[in-house]
């Protein structure tokens, strides 16, 4: 089959070519390996005929691939003919031959020069998603002192809306998931502090960690996932469809609008959040305690009241507000910072989710650094 | 109609015969009948939300009749396998309204992506027809690298139709191609589809409001009111008509009615 396509008989300084069966993009493949075959022959020629009236079918591949031919021995100084093609391919001919061959690039993978590059753009990034931090920060704070100013002008509706969303709807899974993690602090507790008839420490360890690192920090990090993640699709799906362009022309800033809603949600919410996810973790902790450790409900409460004190809860709900913040900040600039394409979307989206449970992570390390100078 | 698929003889590539379609309660199509025949330029006009896009989705398969038959290329696309129905669909292009470009994808590799995954070909082979199918459509190699987030409007639409023509089809499908661009970018558009179809020999179905387009590139124009074709002609025809529909649209006041009609390009 492949044969039929293209022969080509050399006689002397000229090499005669014939095309033939249908030279369309099921064929390509097969030609232009001919195609390329004829090309590199090595004999020293002048001219070159190349008939065409063997062809059916030509389609836009068949006539690039003639084009190339032609091209390749234009190229080489052969002077180059072709013959016997059909007058409808005449214009489909035409217009490929007036195609400007030094356009056409060859598409180059990056080598190894690319890689660095992308290190040197990601160390670079890192400056870059710094600065934009700061600067919604301090857009936020701007904004905040101008809705204070006169505070009719703040969105009471859509703040009420959001804290349902990151708020109200949140309560069942976050209660779900503490309740299980007291429960199984407590229980391995239990059964590691048994073997040296330590039992009722458990309480104080269930105790401390909820309410000082546990409860906040798997609430912030629950958050991040089910509602930062969507702060960022929401804003960046708008950022998108010119939806927050459209809000800057009407003279609205898209800041008071949609950030500052969004964050306070969270700066409410969380806290909240916090409060109820440590009661449902100690409240499991209790539980196991009881039906795996034996130590009777009294026992355990009077142990906890023994063991922590109001400062423990204090430290977990002073971090709770600036998780909170931490998390609106790193969704809304990542949200802003979406470009055109879906897989941006979901790009700054996953940015959004890691980058906000990192600083939630290095946040609580520097609050356990402060709470310790301070002796809380 | 002659089942061989000739009519007038001249070859129906698209044959739609009592198409019907509807959402809920409501009845878009009712038993449309429209040929297509092979090589013209087919307009197909009709009022906003008339259902000129849905007998387009409709034909090509992205919406499900309630009865009726539709056939392309002679072929009856519910009565073949899976199979026989890709090696169709790989015969046919579509320019969607708002372009459809992969916007994580650069414009060579839109351009690209059904030629890879249809053909085995070179890589530079296929970089080449890049550069040779953006130079058809009136664009260089220089936006070869750009994202569709990066076009313009018009920009959009030409290398939406370089994609749609990437596998060389005998039929494209246009949806409002002309929407969307300034009356000069519409006219070269225009001409970009005329000088194609003669070029590559497409039968080009064109959903469309622009009566300049109607007037200047197609060869004939089906109408759609109240569910059914209720014309099929020239725009002589047209222009002829009595019907009530057809003379508040072609001599409306943004008809040109009365002014010269340019010549269609010769073919």
């Amino acid at each position: 089959m492949s044969e039929m396509l293209l022969q080509g008989t050399a006689q002397g300084d000229e090499l005669r070519l014939s095309g033939g069966g249908a030279w369309t993009a099921q064929n390509a493949r097969a030609l232009e390996a001919l195609i390329d075959g004829e090309t590199a022959r090595r004999e020293p020629l002048k001219a070159v005929a190349i008939d065409m009236g063997a062809v059916e079918r030509l389609d836009t591949f068949g006539a690039w691939l003639l084009e190339r031919l032609v091209r390749g021995f234009t190229a080489r100084g052969c002077e180059t003919r072709v013959t016997g093609l059909k007058q409808d391919y005449r214009a489909l001919m035409d217009e490929l031959h007036a195609v400007k061959s030094e356009q056409i690039a060859a598409h180059k993978p990056g080598g190894p020069a690319a890689a660095f590059a992308a290190i040197g753009r990601a160390v670079a990034s890192i400056g870059t998603n710094a600065t934009s931090f700061l600067n919604m920060l301090g857009e936020l704070s701007v904004v905040m002192l101008r809705v204070l100013g006169r505070p009719r002008s703040f969105r009471f509706t859509s703040l009420v809306h959001q804290l349902d969303n990151v708020g109200w709807r949140a309560v069942p899974i976050i209660l779900l998931i503490t309740f299980l993690i007291g429960c199984i602090i407590a229980q391995q507790g239990i059964f590691h502090f048994r073997r040296f008839g330590a039992d009722i420490y458990v309480v104080d360890m269930v105790g401390i960690l909820v309410l000082r690192e546990l409860g906040v920090l798997i609430v912030a990090i629950m958050v991040a996932g089910r509602s930062g993640s969507a702060y960022t699709a929401e804003l960046g799906s708008m950022k998108m469809r010119e939806e927050i362009d459209a809000l800057r022309t009407m003279g609205f800033d898209p800041v008071e609008v949609l950030v500052l809603p969004r964050i306070l949600a969270l700066i409410i919410g969380v806290p909240i959040l916090t409060f109820l996810g440590s009661m449902a973790a100690l409240y499991g902790g209790g539980l196991i305690c009881w039906l795996y450790g034996g130590i009777d409900p009294e026992v355990f409460l009077q142990r906890l009241k023994e063991a922590i004190t109001l400062d423990h809860f204090k430290v977990g709900m002073i971090k709770a507000p600036f998780m909170a913040l931490i998390i609106g900040l790193v969704a809304c600039v990542e949200g802003m910072a979406v470009k055109g394409s879906a897989e941006s979307l979901g790009r700054q989206t996953t940015a959004s989710v890691v980058e906000s449970i990192f600083l939630v992570i290095v946040l609580d390390g520097f609050f356990a650094i402060f709470f310790a100078s301070v002796g809380m | 109609m002659a089942p061989n698929g000739k009519a007038n003889g001249r070859e129906v590539v698209i044959e739609v015969r009592g198409v019907t379609v509807g959402f809920g309660e409501r009845r878009v199509l009712n038993e449309v009948d429209l040929d297509v025949y092979r090589g013209e330029i087919l307009g197909f006009v009709g009022g906003s939300g008339a259902g000129k896009s849905v007998l387009m989705r409709t034909i090509i398969g992205l919406l499900p009749k309630r009865a009726g038959k539709i056939k392309v290329l002679g072929v009856d696309l519910d009565a073949v396998s899976d199979e026989e129905r890709r090696t169709i669909e790989r015969r046919w292009g579509v320019l969607f309204q708002q372009g459809a470009l992969f916007s994580s994808l650069s414009v060579r590799e839109n351009l690209q992506f059904p030629v890879r995954e249809n053909l085995k070909l070179s890589q530079r082979l296929m970089d080449e027809l890049v550069v040779a199918k953006l130079e058809m459509v009136g664009l260089d190699a220089s936006v070869c690298d750009k994202f569709p987030s990066e076009l313009s409007g018009g920009m959009t639409k030409r290398v939406a139709l370089a994609r749609a023509l990437a596998l060389d089809p005998e039929i494209v499908f246009l949806d409002e191609p002309t929407s969307g661009l300034d009356p000069i970018g519409a006219g070269e558009f225009d001409n970009l589809i005329a000088t194609l179809q003669r070029t590559l020999g497409l039968t080009v179905y064109m959903v469309t409001h622009d009566l300049d387009s109607l007037h200047t590139v197609c060869d004939r124009i089906a109408v759609l009111a109240d569910g059914k074709v209720i014309a099929a002609g020239t725009m002589t025809d047209m222009l002829a008509s009595q019907h009530p529909w057809l003379r508040a649209y072609f001599h409306g006041s943004r008809s040109r009615t009365g002014t010269a009609i340019p010549a269609k390009p010769t073919v």
